[in-house]
């Protein structure tokens, strides 16, 4: 039978939603589940209104889902401004000593004490996120054994006590949200598995892993959201595996140090979001031209400006297939989930590698922050291929050393300083194949179309864009990057109501895949571009390279994440 | 730094490509000085690594050979940063132009000071923009005039001033008209162990008519053998690096051992980064944080 069932914890900054929401989710996963986890969050440290939604089915799930069956209210407001989104005989949890306040008949409302249950039983009133997390789970009579080994792996560095001390807590929320289920409520979670082989992640802590076992071997940035989590990753990893995180000065700076860095050899990456982005652009035509691989991470949120800091968006596409000045080639991957994030990482060390130019991972805020349950990534799939490097034995027969030497490929093979005793000289103006300055038309002339001759190259190792066809399907559905969950179940959604669509998802864009898109497209009546941004910029794009336009758009801009939902709602006006 | 038997000559650094500054530009005393340095120090050319901005200053590497990496304007010093950390086995030298060093490239400048990364960064001051054709820089004296400042250039930035205040381990001024003093210099400035700048007076023929060779060779004195001068006093120091006018020193205005950046952290390993080997499987422990 089909479980897909939504808790959502809700609260203020500071009182502990995305924990409550983190344990909630582990444990389903290890409980044999697939989990969905959104994180919606007011760019401040304390106050405000925040809330995760954990999305649990024995079905895959790749995104949110609006409706609520259990809402796990930490504050007055969460009831306030979430019960309208609760299904048919949901039930919300609250703490009626602490909320005082009467909410009517309408929705199933379960008043659990949690500071004071918190209290009797571990007489801690601190940990009454840890009794709500309990009552959840026991209104839902899932095992409680696995939230207790969650508890203690958690706090078992604060002491055995303490751990103990949360076990209990959980326990009582548990027993008393068991004893006092509303009659009504009948939707139970029973384990049906175990998480082994299964990994609940971010996004970006998934870029952070591909870049790792990519072998990435320096990073550089400047904190800013979405893109922080992932230089704080990999800084905490730093010491055992030996890749020095740099806080740069400036996002410039970062970019640059990172272009340093691949010039003498290593895989080097950044990360940022579009003001910082803003500031890399002349770096990244420096890698441009030097010809020096680099991985540039772009985690998308609402601008213009500082926009909407702790929100999503995708308004970055044609920034980053247009960033810098002059025309160089480079990659633009935009991964469309979490376990596709892991892979698009390794792929973009690769690219940038092989053909010696700047290679973007474009995400955003949502996929940022979202957990996802993803099979375990095999490592011994990581193929590192760093192209055209030369070994240290081949650099030790070189008497000479051209480090832009005119290819049929346009890719020149690569030394690198002191490799050998050859030197290797790159420079930011036009150069001849040795590396320095010149100015005469025709070496101007043969180094542009040397350099834009990888472009091609490039092209061919372009994955096709992802493809579901329906039978009888009218129309497709056109998407890109992280809103790929929730096109495809807009699909099936669809499917269930007897409307047959197709769905084309681009998660790798540049150099664009216009053959597969072009003939997706042309065999729908319609096609329906769906983005997260006010100008349809895939839908421009697509015109652009493929000279076909969209007969409609759905797009959104208002800072939140795509549901399916949401998208089968405006494809009504649409279709 | 490695020094081999095989003896290393002038010769070894040779123009790579045809000069192209002016006649009697202050930037050919400055790559004079450079290799004679070099050839000093027995550096091979396949251990040194220049890395430069945009400017005039910025063609240097190309009129000698070493490895090189011509930047951006105002951005020499991140790629240095960024090669020097991945292999510190490189010999690192840096050349900016005033414009380059302290206008444009302002903010790495002084993260790079305070930073100290093993490198040597040369700041060819010419008091102008040579390469844009004569616009006012950030040391312009006060009322240099330009076509894009007809009123004068405003009051000078002291980088040397700055760079004491920063704590940069080894603050120098040379004069391109001296081959002896700015070589010495730059031979101190590579042995040093840590960030060094060396700020050289740099007359420009063609686009500031008023610090000429002439103006500079008047004023300029030395502090190396004035025994009542002490570059460990940073006090002294911060006085002496404002000292502009009718008297200006060279020499070595302050030094102060401090720690690396590079020695600070153990995120590099013991091997260099570039010759770590790269094995997915390591990461294996890290996915079971994630069960
Ligand atoms: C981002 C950017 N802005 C402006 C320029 C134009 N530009 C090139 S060199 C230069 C100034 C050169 O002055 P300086 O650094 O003092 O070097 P000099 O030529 O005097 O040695 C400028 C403004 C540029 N190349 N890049
Ligand atoms: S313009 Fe000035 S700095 Fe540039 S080469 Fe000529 S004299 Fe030298
Ligand atoms: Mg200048």
């Amino acid at each position: 039978m089909a479980l897909d069932f939504n808790f959502l914890v809700g609260g203020e900054a500071g009182q502990g939603v995305q924990s409550v929401s983190f344990v909630l989710s582990k444990i389903m996963m290890r409980g044999g589940y697939n989990v969905y986890s959104d994180q919606d969050f007011e760019s401040r440290i304390r106050g405000g209104h925040s809330f995760s939604r954990v999305r649990v089915s024995n079905k895959p799930v790749a995104a949110l889902s609006e409706k609520i069956d259990v809402l796990l209210a930490l504050n007055e407001e969460t009831i306030d401004l979430h019960r309208k989104e609760m299904k048919d005989g949901a039930v919300a949890i609250f703490d009626g000593e602490s909320i005082k306040k009467d909410f009517g008949d309408g929705e199933t409302f379960l008043n659990v004490p949690l500071v004071r249950l918190a209290t009797e039983a571990a007489q801690n009133r601190l940990m009454s996120n840890t009794a709500a997390i309990g009552a959840a789970v026991g209104l839902v009579d899932f095992d409680f054994n696995l939230l207790a080994g969650m508890l203690r792996e958690q706090f078992t560095r604060h002491g055995s006590e303490v751990a103990e001390g949360n076990v209990k807590a959980a326990q009582a929320g548990y027993d008393y949200a068991r004893q006092h289920c509303p009659e009504k409520f009948t939707r139970r979670i029973k384990p049906i598995g175990n998480g082994d082989n299964r990994l609940l992640l971010t996004g970006h802590e998934a870029v952070a892993l591909g870049a790792m076992a990519a072998g990435c071997k320096f990073v550089s940035g400047y904190p800013m959201t979405p893109t922080t989590s992932i230089l704080e990753y990999i800084a905490g990893q730093s010491k055992s595996f030996n890749i020095p995180v740099i806080q740069a000065e400036d996002e410039i700076s970062a970019m640059c140090m990172v272009v340093g860095a691949g010039y003498a050899g290593v895989r080097a990456m950044t990360a940022t979001s579009g003001g910082g982005f803003c500031l890399m652009v002349e770096g990244l035509s420096l890698a441009g031209m030097t010809e020096t691989p680099c991985v540039v991470v772009l985690g998308q949120r609402p601008g213009p400006a500082i926009g909407l800091p702790t929100r999503t968006e995708q308004g970055e596409l044609w920034f980053a297939l247009h960033a810098g000045h002059g025309e160089f080639p480079r990659a633009v991957l935009a991964p469309a989930n979490v376990e596709d994030a892991f892979w698009k990482t390794v792929k973009a060390f690769n690219l940038a590698e092989k053909y010696q130019t700047p290679a973007i991972i474009l995400t955003d805020h949502d996929l940022a922050n979202s957990y996802l349950s993803v099979p375990r990534f095999d490592l011994a799939q990581v193929k590192i291929d760093r192209g055209q490097l030369l070994s240290d034995e081949e650099v030790s027969k070189l008497t000479e050393y051209k480090r832009h030497l005119f290819t049929d490929s346009g890719i020149s093979p690569r030394a690198l300083p002191l490799q050998g005793k050859v030197l290797v000289a790159t420079d930011s103006d036009e150069h001849n194949e040795e590396g320095h300055i010149i100015e005469d038309a025709e070496t101007r002339k043969r180094m542009m179309l040397k350099r834009m001759r990888k472009q091609e190259g490039m092209k061919s190792e372009i994955d096709k864009p992802i493809i579901h066809r329906k039978r009888g399907a009218k129309a497709v559905l056109v998407g890109w990057g992280s809103t790929y969950g929730a096109i495809k179940e807009a699909q099936e959604l669809l499917g269930k109501e007897g409307v047959a669509v197709n769905v084309l998802h681009l998660n790798e864009i540049w150099p664009f895949p216009d053959k597969a898109v072009a003939s997706m497209i042309e065999d729908s009546v319609k096609s329906v571009v769906i983005e997260s941004n006010a100008t349809g910029q895939l839908a421009r794009l697509i015109r652009t390279e493929t000279g076909i336009k969209a007969t409609g758009t759905i797009l959104k801009f208002d800072g939140r994440p795509f549901s399916a939902e949401y998208i089968i709602d405006e494809l009504k006006d649409v279709l | 730094m490695t020094m081999t038997s095989a003896k290393v000559t002038i010769e070894d650094y040779a123009a790579a490509s045809e000069i192209a500054w002016c006649p009697g530009c202050g930037d050919f005393g400055i790559l004079r000085a450079v290799k004679k340095a070099l050839v000093e120090l027995q550096l091979e050319p396949h251990r040194v690594l220049m890395v430069s901005g945009i400017g005039q200053s910025g063609k240097l590497p190309h009129y000698t050979k070493s490895n090189m990496f011509n930047s951006l304007h105002g951005r020499a010093l991140p790629p240095a940063i960024g090669a020097k950390l991945v292999n510190p086995e490189l010999t690192v030298m840096v050349f900016s132009g005033d414009g380059d060093a302290y206008g444009e490239g302002g903010n790495h400048f002084i993260n790079a000071m305070n930073r100290n990364i093993d490198m040597t960064y040369i700041v060819h001051n010419n008091q102008v923009y040579g390469l844009t054709k004569g616009q006012a820089s950030p040391t312009s004296d006060l009322g240099f005039t330009t076509r894009l400042n007809p009123e004068g250039a405003w009051v000078p930035l002291r980088p040397l001033a700055l760079a004491v205040a920063c704590d940069c381990s080894f603050v120098a001024r040379s004069f391109a008209g001296d081959l002896e003093h700015l070589s010495k210099m730059v031979q101190a400035g590579i042995t040093h162990k840590g960030f060094a700048l060396i700020e050289v007076l740099q007359p420009c023929p063609s686009w500031n008519r008023v610090n000429t060779f002439k103006w500079y060779s008047e004023r300029v004195y030395k502090l190396d053998g004035d025994k009542s001068y002490n570059p460990a006093d940073r006090t002294a120091a911060f006085n002496k690096a404002l000292e502009w006018g009718e008297r200006i020193p060279i020499g070595l205005i302050y030094k102060k051992d401090r720690p690396l950046f590079e020695e600070y952290t153990g995120a590099f390993g013991k091997e260099p980064l570039v010759k770590q080997k790269l094995d997915p499987m390591q990461f294996e422990s890290l996915l079971d944080e994630f069960k």
